[in-house]
């Protein structure tokens, strides 16, 4: 392959990277009452719940456009609670939740399915559908609730294989069962794209993985962030990962948000159970 | 107090539970009208209940029949009234064991395969996956399996009635001696002496085929109501199969005696 080959290809992939920016874009301008520019994609505001004992009490951040937040914080904290209430799986008992400037505990079921077609999700399980084909998985949304032909389909599932790095040609036929747990991150990374959706949440995206699969899934998600200026909401324990890609880092401790800020800021801060929750990182 | 308190705890979790069972009915029932209209779903379950059921109801229904004959024989020979085998298997055959063999053999080979396979995409997080999607659960995998279980109940139960008089027309050709146009003779007799709906429908038939269409709901909807309550990983999949097919089992029992002692009212022979 020459130099003047890959140029081309680089412009090619810059092209597509493009495309899928301004269709997010429009796709957010197509709101009914779309909120200024300047609201906070993703917002907590003063979020209580409890269950059969109290799981947040007072919890508020807010991710702006473009921009990584991730939640840490000790196992069974709530911190995967924060994502179900995100999505409207769960409904807060008191409190705010904002997406795109607009309540989502106050629309009704129908509404908060559509809003969850423009939000891609990624479990800690990856949650394939294990009865369908890799291919078939990532292009589900897009058959859906898209008007794509299959052709279409077809280059968009290839499209965004090629993203997270896998070979679509190696593994569009394949069941989930067959991929190992780092590539099944990947799939579950690419289908959560598929429909291009301006916001992404990921619940323990890392954990079960090796060190270097970590550190392929961490760069896909930086990826995200620099080529499409996705908002991501993040939820993990791995605060290694957390540093590398966070734009704010959410620590949730004791039912409280209790540190809102830059990686550097945290870093810096001489709280002690800050301290000792990064354990001298 | 404290015990008093559990039982109460108790209780308000049944009626939950119950409540819970009702809303995905009327849900279920409320999306075979609303689009998005899953049909290769529904063909896919209707090959999963109906086709792949095939060759269990058939021995079933057929060994029944041959037994039912078998016992009726054994009696009838006393009296000198075997001839009305035929008519004994289909009366018993149409009215109440095909609908109610198909239905048990259904809700035992389907109904554990239903909450299976739904509990394990609960515990597997694949169930929270299609509602991120914005895909209603319900919708698409429930209603399906209701349409799927409506349709093909009552063709299991038509094809066992069948399987049921052939088995008692081998008895009474190779055990009674009977022949086979005598047989099919007392069969027909049986059918047309038990009246008609519409002047031209047996009575029979719409016992045998009011009550399949009811128990292929209740099967789909306790496999998927409890299949969609799974908890606790593998073990909670294992306890959802073994409720769905109690359950379905005794809803099946119990609901054939009132839509039983209903027809009878209804349409009286």
């Amino acid at each position: 392959m020459t130099d003047s080959d890959d140029d081309q290809d680089a412009i090619q992939t810059e092209r597509v990277r493009a495309a899928i920016r301004d269709e997010i874009q429009a796709d957010e301008d197509r709101d009914d009452s779309p909120a200024p520019r300047d609201t906070p994609v993703i917002e907590l505001r003063d979020v209580w719940l409890a269950f059969d004992r109290p799981i947040l009490e007072g919890v508020s951040f807010a991710a702006r456009k473009g921009e990584t937040v991730t939640v840490v914080g000790e196992s069974g904290t709530g911190k995967s609670t924060i994502v179900k209430l995100i999505l409207r799986l769960l409904v807060a008992d008191r409190g705010e939740v904002c997406v795109r400037g607009k309540d989502i505990e106050k629309v009704t079921y129908e509404e908060a399915l559509k809003i969850r077609q423009r939000m891609g999700m990624v479990f800690q399980s990856s949650a394939l559908f294990d009865s369908l084909t890799v291919y078939e998985n990532v292009a589900y949304p897009l058959r859906e609730h898209t008007n794509l032909n299959d052709d279409e389909i077809g280059e968009r599932v290839r499209e965004k294989l090629r993203f997270v790095d896998l070979d679509p040609d190696e593994v569009t036929q394949l069941a989930p069962s067959e991929l190992s747990g780092g590539m099944q991150k990947r799939v579950g990374i690419a289908r959560g794209l598929a429909a291009n959706p301006g916001i992404m949440l990921y619940d323990e995206p890392t954990s079960g993985l090796d060190p270097l699969t970590t550190g392929i899934i961490t760069n896909l998600i930086m990826k995200l962030q620099r080529e499409l200026h996705v908002t991501s909401v993040v939820v993990t324990h791995d605060i290694r990962s957390a540093f590398r890609m966070s734009s704010k880092i959410a620590l949730l401790h004791d039912r409280h948000i209790v540190f809102f800020g830059s990686p550097e800021e945290m870093a810096a801060s001489d709280d002690k159970y800050i301290q000792t929750f990064l354990g001298g990182y | 107090m404290a015990l008093l308190e559990r039982i109460n705890a108790a209780a308000r979790k049944k009626v939950f539970s119950l409540q819970e069972a009702f809303i995905l009915a009327w849900n279920a029932i409320r999306f075979i009208f609303v689009p998005p209209f899953y049909r290769e779903d529904v063909i896919q379950q209707m090959d999963s209940i109906g086709v792949q059921s095939l060759g269990i109801v058939v021995l079933t229904g057929f060994f029944t029949g041959m037994v039912l004959a078998l016992q009726s024989a054994v009696q009838m020979q006393r009296f000198g009234a075997t001839t009305y085998v035929g008519s004994l298997v289909t009366a018993s055959m149409i009215r109440e064991l095909g609908p109610v063999l198909a239905g048990l053999m259904v809700a035992g080979r389907v109904g554990s395969g239903i909450a299976a396979q739904i509990g394990s995409m609960r515990v597997t997080e694949q169930i929270d996956a299609l509602n991120v999607m914005g895909t209603d659960p319900i919708k698409k995998l429930v209603t399906p399996r209701l349409i799927a279980a409506l349709l093909m109940l009552p063709a299991l139960t038509v094809i066992n009635d069948v399987a049921g008089i052939f088995g008692g027309n081998v008895i009474a050709k190779f055990y009674l001696q009977l022949p086979t146009s005598l047989y099919w003779a007392t069969v027909w007799d049986q059918i047309s002496n038990g009246g008609f709906v519409l002047r031209f429908i047996p009575n029979d038939f719409v016992h045998g085929l009011i009550k399949p269409f009811v128990f292929g709901g209740i099967i789909s909807l306790t496999a998927c109501h409890f299949g969609l309550r799974t908890t606790g990983g593998t073990e909670g999949v294992g306890v959802s199969t073994t409720r769905t097919v109690v359950t379905a089992s005794i809803l099946i029992l119990v609901t054939d005696y009132f839509i039983t002692q209903a027809l009878l009212a209804l349409l009286p022979s």
